[in-house]
């Protein structure tokens, strides 16, 4: 290897500082090895958007030709690590601007490297993770997804923690005596920083996946048009309107049929159709039109549309009723309401598994107490310092806080 | 729509003569299109079109929104929305004004939306000036527009009817500007020739925007935000179309020839006396007149000069400009704008002129002459100094690539 080219696929918004800080570090880890690198990220629009995978990064090389030559694409094609900073993002990555599902593996070599944050174990996060015609490896740090917003950052120490973890995984580039000294020298490192990234050195758990492995799922992709086949006058045609869901009864609108939105949530929501009062609030404030109006006058979430906001959650009147739960308990997209109105008790006993699960009901971003930052800093950052919370904040945090 | 409320008799009906200005021969053919939706906001000497409509509106001769912008970029927002709803629209202005409505005017294009403005050419600002400079017009030169020069009340009139016939065709559906120079042109009265409406309806068919209509029944979006996985295709789309009004404009101007029996059998450019020219000028615009002048005093002297005056400038008539001009002996482009800092400093046109020659097996020395600016008179003393020159340079049988000033105080 003369060049090490590592992609960190990140969540819009709350990941964005995150992203930078790892792949600056990167370089700037491999520049105490006499490296020659660079730091960027595709240029577009899913940075800023909330939830959207959006993509950063590093080049490193033993001069700077073999650095051009990897530079003169628009993005690389092909990563020796793939780095994916929230475990979520395992079920493929949709940005705003690359149309159709991108395993989250597509572009890591063969015998390269995924490297994920995650308190999952290893098999629940292949149930996930597409299959690759060749095989990888699956590297796992022990810590839950690091949310922030747009311009703050927060300090858990995830970024050298996966500096850490390159130095195990491509020590020809990346020492840990460089990454210390890089992150001792950085605007944002500290001594408690380079020994996490130690820590995590040490602590990097590394599996080897083969081709019979994965999420046997074939990715949903379409063809972009030809400049003559698309419609003059930069116009689109309006999504036409939707039908009843069936027997004349309930409302289901037509949607985008190429942007899916499966992978831009962190959450779903989870309903309780038994006690859903009808009032409309979720399907109104909803701001992806993602809910579906069933026959007996209730709401489905539609997972093609749904973004997982957790606006529904916030504005729904009823205790319990939307609860938003953590994208990676969920093995598919299928209606919810399908599922209550095949087997009502076998779906209370679905639901009540789905929102009782304390890990999984935390929010995926912003702190839901004053305070609990520095209690999840107390704690251990290999269990992911994680503190039992749920809800948003001044609408029913307090409610939904166990 | 609009309705013009005078009946459109039937049968053969005549021309008036009408002694008009160059602004009042566009808002006769405007009242002749049966416009649907004007914009105004005063700037001279845009504004005597403005003014001329608003009086043919309160007249009763013609039935449209008239409507008043607060500034030149609602005034052209105004209309492309107009526009996009199935309206034939007018919009116009001048110099700084044009400019203030730039991020209007560069929209416009991709939405394939065929307004049709009038530019009274006029300086820009600074110095506050209200004379002819081609520079404020020529700023839309690679964005899309069509963009051509008028040099007569008659050919004011003519080509208002032409650029909705072009700008409205379905294969093209693109802005288009008509550069009239300030004051030479709108405020000079000449006698026109006014058609009757039974033979505008003939040449001219009704706007149908078609599928790029935004209507209830026909739900679009317009403008959506894109990322680069669509921007060259809409720039590929917006090319072919400038392509295709090439064909376009050459059919509307035989049409026109057929139904109003005027007009130039060649649109792109008038020929003045090249025909056995050996030196030939090349200009846009009102500077022909005093090209044309001195040619005749020089004819009468035995030397053998001939004018180009081009007319359209987008699309740009490459192949029939360079067949005109090669065989000439020497060529002096005298510009009414300036480009600093471009190849030998020399204006727009010299330059534009300069790329479509460099693979014609023949090319004569090219002069580039930058005079007239700011309203300044062109002189028949300007036009001969070009043309010694020219000869100078003919007889060398090379050119020095530098720009002359002419008229300049020195």
């Amino acid at each position: 290897m003369a060049a090490l080219i590592c992609e960190v696929v990140y969540r819009g918004i709350f990941q964005k500082n995150l992203a930078a800080r790892i792949t600056r570090g990167i370089v700037l880890s491999a520049r105490k090895s006499g490296r020659w690198g660079i730091a960027f990220g595709r240029y577009g629009d899913s940075p800023q958007r909330n939830g959207i995978p959006a993509k950063d990064f590093a080049i490193v090389a033993d001069t700077k030709e073999e650095l051009e030559q990897n530079m003169a694409r628009y993005e690389p094609k092909h990563v020796d690590v793939t780095i994916a900073v929230d475990d979520t993002l395992s079920k493929g990555v949709e940005s705003w601007a690359w149309y159709g599902l991108q395993p989250i593996n597509r572009l890591t070599v063969p015998n390269g490297t995924l490297l994920m944050t995650s308190l999952q174990s290893f098999d629940s996060l292949l149930k996930d993770i597409h299959k690759k015609d060749a095989p990888y490896k699956l590297a796992l740090l022990r810590a839950k997804a690091s949310f922030s917003g747009l311009w703050v950052y927060r300090e858990d120490h995830t970024e050298v923690r996966i500096l850490g973890a390159l130095a195990k995984i491509a020590p020809a580039f990346l020492t840990l005596d460089g990454v210390g000294e890089a992150i001792r020298e950085m605007e944002w490192g500290s001594d408690l920083k380079v020994e996490s990234a130690k820590k995590a050195h040490g602590r990097l758990e590394t599996r080897e996946v083969t081709m019979t492995e994965g999420n046997a799922e074939i990715p949903y992709s379409f063809e972009m048009p030809k400049w003559w086949e698309m419609r003059e006058g930069v116009t689109i045609p309006a999504i036409p309107v939707g039908k009843p869901k069936e027997s004349g009864k309930g409302y289901v609108p037509e949607r985008n049929p190429y942007f899916k939105k499966f992978t831009t949530r962190t959450m779903r929501p989870v309903i309780d159709f038994d006690t859903c009062v009808k009032c409309t609030l979720c399907w109104i404030q909803c701001p992806d039109s993602c809910f579906d109006v069933m026959p007996d006058g209730t709401y489905d979430a539609n997972m093609e549309a749904c973004c997982g906001c957790g606006v529904c959650e916030a504005v729904c009147p009823v205790e319990h009723c939307i609860t938003m739960v953590n994208e990676s308990v969920f093995d598919d997209n299928a209606s919810q309401w399908e599922m209550w109105r095949k087997d009502k008790g076998g779906y209370k006993t679905w639901m009540t598994s789905k929102i009782g699960d304390k890990n999984a009901t935390v929010r995926s971003h912003g702190f839901r107490f004053r305070g609990q930052y520095e209690k999840e800093l107390e704690t251990n950052l290999d269990a992911g310092g994680v503190e039992i919370t749920a809800g948003i904040p001044g609408e029913n945090a307090q409610h939904k806080t166990v | 729509m609009a309705v013009v409320t005078q009946a459109a008799p039937a049968g053969h009906e005549e021309d008036k003569e009408l002694l008009i200005s160059g602004s009042e021969a566009v808002a006769e053919a405007l009242t002749l299109a049966d416009l649907d939706v004007v914009t105004a906001y005063p700037i001279r000497p845009y504004d005597t079109v403005m003014q001329a409509i608003a009086k043919k509106i309160s007249g009763g001769q013609l039935v449209a929104e008239y409507i008043v912008a607060e500034g030149e970029h609602s005034q052209f927002e105004i209309v492309k929305h107009a526009s996009t709803v199935g309206a034939r629209v007018f919009c116009g202005s001048s110099g700084v004004g044009w400019m203030y409505a730039m991020e209007c005017l560069v929209v416009t294009p991709p939405l394939r939306v065929p307004m049709v403005a009038l530019v009274g050419n006029r300086a820009l600002d600074d110095p506050g000036a209200f004379g002819v400079e081609h520079n404020d017009a020529l700023v839309v030169r690679d964005v899309g527009w069509l963009l051509c020069w008028i040099d007569t009340s008659q050919e004011a009139l003519d080509t208002t009817l032409i650029a909705y016939r072009v700008a409205e065709d379905r294969r093209v559906f693109l802005p288009l500007a008509i550069s009239a120079d300030g004051a030479f042109l709108t405020h000079s009265q000449a006698l026109t020739m006014v058609p009757p409406k039974s033979k505008v309806d003939q040449f001219l068919p009704r706007y149908n925007r078609g599928d790029l209509l935004l209507h209830p029944d026909n739900p679009i979006t317009v403008a959506p935000q894109a990322n680069e996985d669509w921007v060259i295709e809409i720039r590929r789309q917006n090319n072919e179309a400038m392509a295709r009004a090439v064909g376009v404009i050459e059919e509307a101007y035989a049409d026109f020839r057929r139904v109003f029996g005027r007009g130039p059998e060649n649109p792109w450019f008038e020929e003045y006396m090249t025909d056995d020219a050996e030196v030939i000028l090349v200009g846009m615009g009102t500077i022909s007149l005093p090209i044309k002048v001195a040619i005749r005093e020089m004819r009468a002297k035995g030397r053998k000069v001939g004018l180009v005056r081009l007319r359209w400038f987008r699309p740009f008539p490459t192949e029939k400009l360079v067949a005109a001009l090669s065989k000439a002996s020497a060529l002096g482009i005298i510009d009414r704008d300036y480009s600093f800092g471009s190849p030998f400093g020399s204006g727009v046109v010299a330059n534009e002129i300069r790329a479509a020659l460099y693979n014609a097996d023949r090319r004569p020395p090219l002069l580039s002459f930058i005079c007239g600016l700011g309203g300044r008179e062109v002189t028949l003393e300007d036009v001969y100094k070009a043309t010694d020159l020219c000869y100078a340079a003919a007889k060398a049988g090379k050119s020095d690539p530098k720009t002359h000033w002419l008229g300049v105080r020195e």
